[in-house]
């Protein structure tokens, strides 16, 4: 007895006391604090990974050719600086900002420059590489990934279930830690000798073996991006199942619920062999095996003195095994806050929403059975190949299913166009153009022509990139007025909505085209060597120039986040009149003392949108 | 509002946070070394000659660490049950034990090891040694963690005993779990590595 009354004391003390801005911002276990801070760093990676990405977009467009640096190095510069000193953020928080953005652009500084990387701003092929294989692995394992599911998963999960915080709040604090660790060795590789990895974000031996250093650091981050979503992962599931409100059963949860306890099984399962890859692949780079190393390989005209018995196939299998359900971490909580939006703007409740949840369980189980079908090329049996092509054309159902969903859900609803409906709607024809270019690629005939050209790139970004960032970018300005108690600016929103619309297609379209005709993906001059490229070589123009131009229309976005931050907080918690439980708690919930005010029970569905004879169109979950 | 869950259990799931937890780590333990397992096996077949376990390893050596690590298994439960009856003085003594059978093993693998590089056995030899160390280390690497934690259990840790005793318990009872998984392990390393 004498031991609770003790602890409670401590509780009560702690509550009373005002943490301080470090344990507050910076070493916080709260979630919401972790969420923005994954917000926040995720953010910057995806900028970072944009800027490699325009620079790869020069070059293919115009190799050989200086590069305009300081055209687009002025404005993000002046935009950390602008951050600085007018953020609207809290003050040092706007001078962690605003340097993180200055530390971005000396970065990019640096990169554009030096004789082994761009020699009189021309850039070379080897760092061409690097951009490639830092752009691939930046954009999915740091930004991506831990915005979908680090920053929307942490800040708006616990709230959807009415949970004072996650399971494991310590766990929590760690995994953001553990994943920033594994962001700086990742960046930190652009500075060592010979540059980072460059074999591509897949790292496919023998090249990525007998790569520089770059490549043993990638290694080291992703051990540490592994052990970061192991941590995460298990805190989502146990939170999911363990601390939901009363009432919140399984079939009520909000489908955002569903896509980020499904991706955390993704993550659980998928990523450890992922883990023994990178250990193999250290070890043959620094302990001298050859797991992945055949012997009598020729390297620079000498034998590679590898010790036998190993394969470069091992790693594809243990790669994609990863790299299949890794899809699906990148797209499922996308759908998620999709199916939010949709509902919410509709003023309806979604349609199917039971078979869209048995179509991500399904689809669950079934990611881990098509890995190989990125593999057709390897020369495995027909048998085999047969066995893969089947299960890919199965999991394409469910995705059909729940894209279905969405679309129907609209029919006959009173939708209201704001914009983060905007990119909501967006995405259902983007992912629709991504999963069905995908359908080529699941069956091996049409995939050997297919394989490593545009045409995958332009697939896997219309999935990634007007697929999966555009519902990224509609839960931001979805979720803004409960993170800061201000509405994004509309007019700013739709500018950049339109703007990143019409570029996406420009960007992305015409790499299917060039796929087509056969142009192959990792070339940095874009084919001008070949003759059966020139027709379609025109187009590398087209898509770069409005890449550049999206990076304008990104400006808008940035800063609308931080204007925004300056206007009066708002009072109402519930300004889109949502049903789910995160509305109900206050407006920017108070940090590291719970969530509600009372311990909230719920009484019906998700979405109980326009339910016939209430007085009011909406009806939250924890209303009798 | 306080996690709820923390020490008892939820009524419908029959959990509580941390078991669940380990539970769930467990299973992504499953899929690291499953991934392993299952390279050797791909190496293996794909490999034209394959040397049996005994040209290079210790197979009594390596029965006396499997013997120890059963016995720290056994010894591991009864700390747990000892303090499921309250007995915490046995629990000292059981824990104990175990922790010293994990630094048994691993002075017996250090024997092992030096023995191999000795004769001149490294990993870039050939794949066998190659999947040899990278598994056994591997598993040596969970063992080193298992007794970090069991150690503060074991010391530090055990004041929670004093007032938060079913917390406590859980603790163990966590650990435990963790403890019998890297033991079941080198269940399988055992015969694939040196008897197979
Ligand atoms: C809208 C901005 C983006 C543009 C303009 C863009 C463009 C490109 C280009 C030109 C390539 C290189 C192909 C080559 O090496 O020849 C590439 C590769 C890649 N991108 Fe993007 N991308 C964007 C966004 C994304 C996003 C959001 C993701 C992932 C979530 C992503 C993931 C990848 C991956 C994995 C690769 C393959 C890298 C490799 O080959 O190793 N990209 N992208
Ligand atoms: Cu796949």
């Amino acid at each position: 007895m004498k031991s609770t009354t003790q602890s409670n004391n401590k509780t009560h003390h702690e509550e009373h006391s005002e943490l301080n801005f470090w344990k507050k911002y910076i070493f916080s276990t709260d979630h919401k604090v972790i969420g923005i801070q994954y917000g926040i760093t995720s953010l910057l990676f995806l900028l970072l990974g944009f800027m490699l990405v325009m620079m790869m977009r020069w070059q293919i467009a115009y190799p050989e050719q200086q590069f305009p640096l300081y055209n687009f190095l002025i404005p993000f510069g002046v935009i950390g600086v602008i951050i600085m000193f007018i953020g609207g953020l809290q003050p040092k928080l706007n001078t962690v900002v605003g340097v993180c953005i200055i530390a971005l652009t000396g970065l990019f500084w640096y990169l554009g420059t030096g004789e082994e990387r761009m020699p009189e701003g021309i850039m070379l092929p080897e760092f061409y590489n690097q951009l490639g294989a830092m752009h691939g692995t930046i954009m999915v394992f740091l930004g991506v990934v831990p915005l979908a599911v680090g920053a929307f998963g942490n800040y708006v999960m616990p709230l959807q279930i009415g949970a004072p915080d996650m399971a494991f709040p310590k766990l929590n604090m760690a995994s953001y830690w553990v994943y920033f660790i594994g962001g700086v060795i990742m960046i930190a590789s652009f500075f060592v000798p010979g540059g980072a990895a460059n074999s591509g974000w897949t790292s496919y031996p023998p090249l990525a073996n007998i790569a520089t250093t770059g490549q043993t650091w990638w290694l080291l981050g992703m051990v540490f991006l592994i052990t970061s979503s192991l941590l995460g992962s298990v805190n989502f599931i146990v939170t999911i199942i363990q601390l939901r409100a009363t009432g919140l059963t399984f079939m009520r949860l909000p489908f955002f619920v569903w896509t980020q306890f499904i991706t955390s099984f993704l993550l659980l399962l998928a990523f450890p062999p992922l883990e023994v890859a990178g250990i193999l692949q250290l070890m043959d780079r620094v302990a001298g095996t050859s797991f992945f190393m055949p012997s009598g390989l020729v390297v620079s005209g000498q034998i590679f003195p590898a010790t036998g018995g190993g394969t470069p196939i091992l790693w594809q299998h243990l790669f994609w095994f990863l790299a299949h359900p890794e899809v699906y971490v990148l797209i499922l909580p996308a759908m998620g806050i999709i199916a939010e939006v949709i509902a919410n703007n509709t003023r309806r409740p979604l349609w199917g929403y039971k078979y869209m949840v048995y179509s991500i369980i399904f689809l669950c189980f079934i990611s881990f059975i098509v890995w190989a079908h990125h593999m057709y090329i390897t020369g495995m049996g027909t048998k085999i190949s047969a066995f893969f092509q089947t299960t890919t054309m199965i999991i394409s159902v469910p995705s059909i299913v729940i894209l279905s969903s969405l679309f129907v859900s609209l029919y006959g609803g009173s939708i209201r166009f704001n914009t983060p409906m905007l990119f909501a709607l967006a995405f259902l024809p983007m992912f629709g153009i991504g999963g069905l270019t995908g359908l080529p690629l699941g069956l091996s005939t049409s995939d050997i022509h297919l394989h490593d050209t545009y045409y995958v790139i332009g697939h896997f970004h219309y999935v990634v990139a007007p697929g999966t960032i555009f519902a990224l970018f509609a839960g931001i300005y979805f979720w803004y007025p409960k993170i800061t108690g201000r509405i994004l600016n509309e007019t700013l929103g739709k500018i950049h909505f339109w703007g990143s619309f019409v570029c996406m297609n420009f960007i992305f379209f015409p790499m299917l085209i060039q796929g087509l005709q056969g142009v192959a993906r990792r070339m940095y001059d874009g084919g001008q060597q070949y003759a059966h490229t020139q027709n379609v070589l025109y187009l590398n123009e087209v898509m770069s120039i409005a890449a550049w131009v999206m990076a304008v229309f990104q400006v808008f976005f940035i800063i609308n986040m931080f204007i925004s931050l300056r206007k009066e907080k708002q009072t109402d918690t519930n300004p889109w009149k949502a049903t789910t439980l995160d509305w109900t708690a206050t407006t920017s919930p108070p940090l590291a003392h719970g969530n509600f005010e009372t311990v909230p029970e719920v009484y019906c569905e998700a979405y109980e949108y326009s339910v016939p004879g209430d007085a009011q169109d909406f009806k939250p979950q924890n209303k009798q | 509002m306080e996690i709820p869950y923390t020490i008892e259990t939820r009524h419908d799931t029959g959990l509580y946070n941390a078991k669940l937890g380990i539970w769930l780590f467990l299973a992504s333990e499953v899929m690291l070394f499953g991934g392993l397992f299952a390279s050797y096996i791909l190496l293996r077949t794909g490999a034209s000659e394959w040397p049996h376990g005994s040209t290079y390893l210790n197979i009594p050596l390596a029965t006396l660490n499997t013997v120890v690590l059963i016995a720290s298994s056994v010894t591991m439960v009864m700390s747990w049950a000892s303090l499921m009856m309250n007995e915490f003085k046995k629990f000292k003594i059981y824990m104990g034990i175990t922790i010293l059978c994990g630094f048994l093993f691993l002075i017996v693998k250090y024997f092992e090891y030096s023995a191999k590089f000795e004769h001149g056995y490294f990993p870039s030899n050939n794949t066998f040694l190659a999947i040899y160390f990278t598994l056994t280390g591997l598993h040596g690497l969970h063992v080193i963690g298992g007794i970090v934690v069991n150690s503060y259990f074991w010391g530090a840790g055990s004041k929670m005993w004093f007032f938060q005793p079913k917390r406590f318990t859980n603790r163990i009872e966590i650990a435990g779990l963790y403890w019998h998984f890297v033991d079941l392990v080198w269940i399988f390393l055992f015969p694939v590595l040196y008897l197979l």
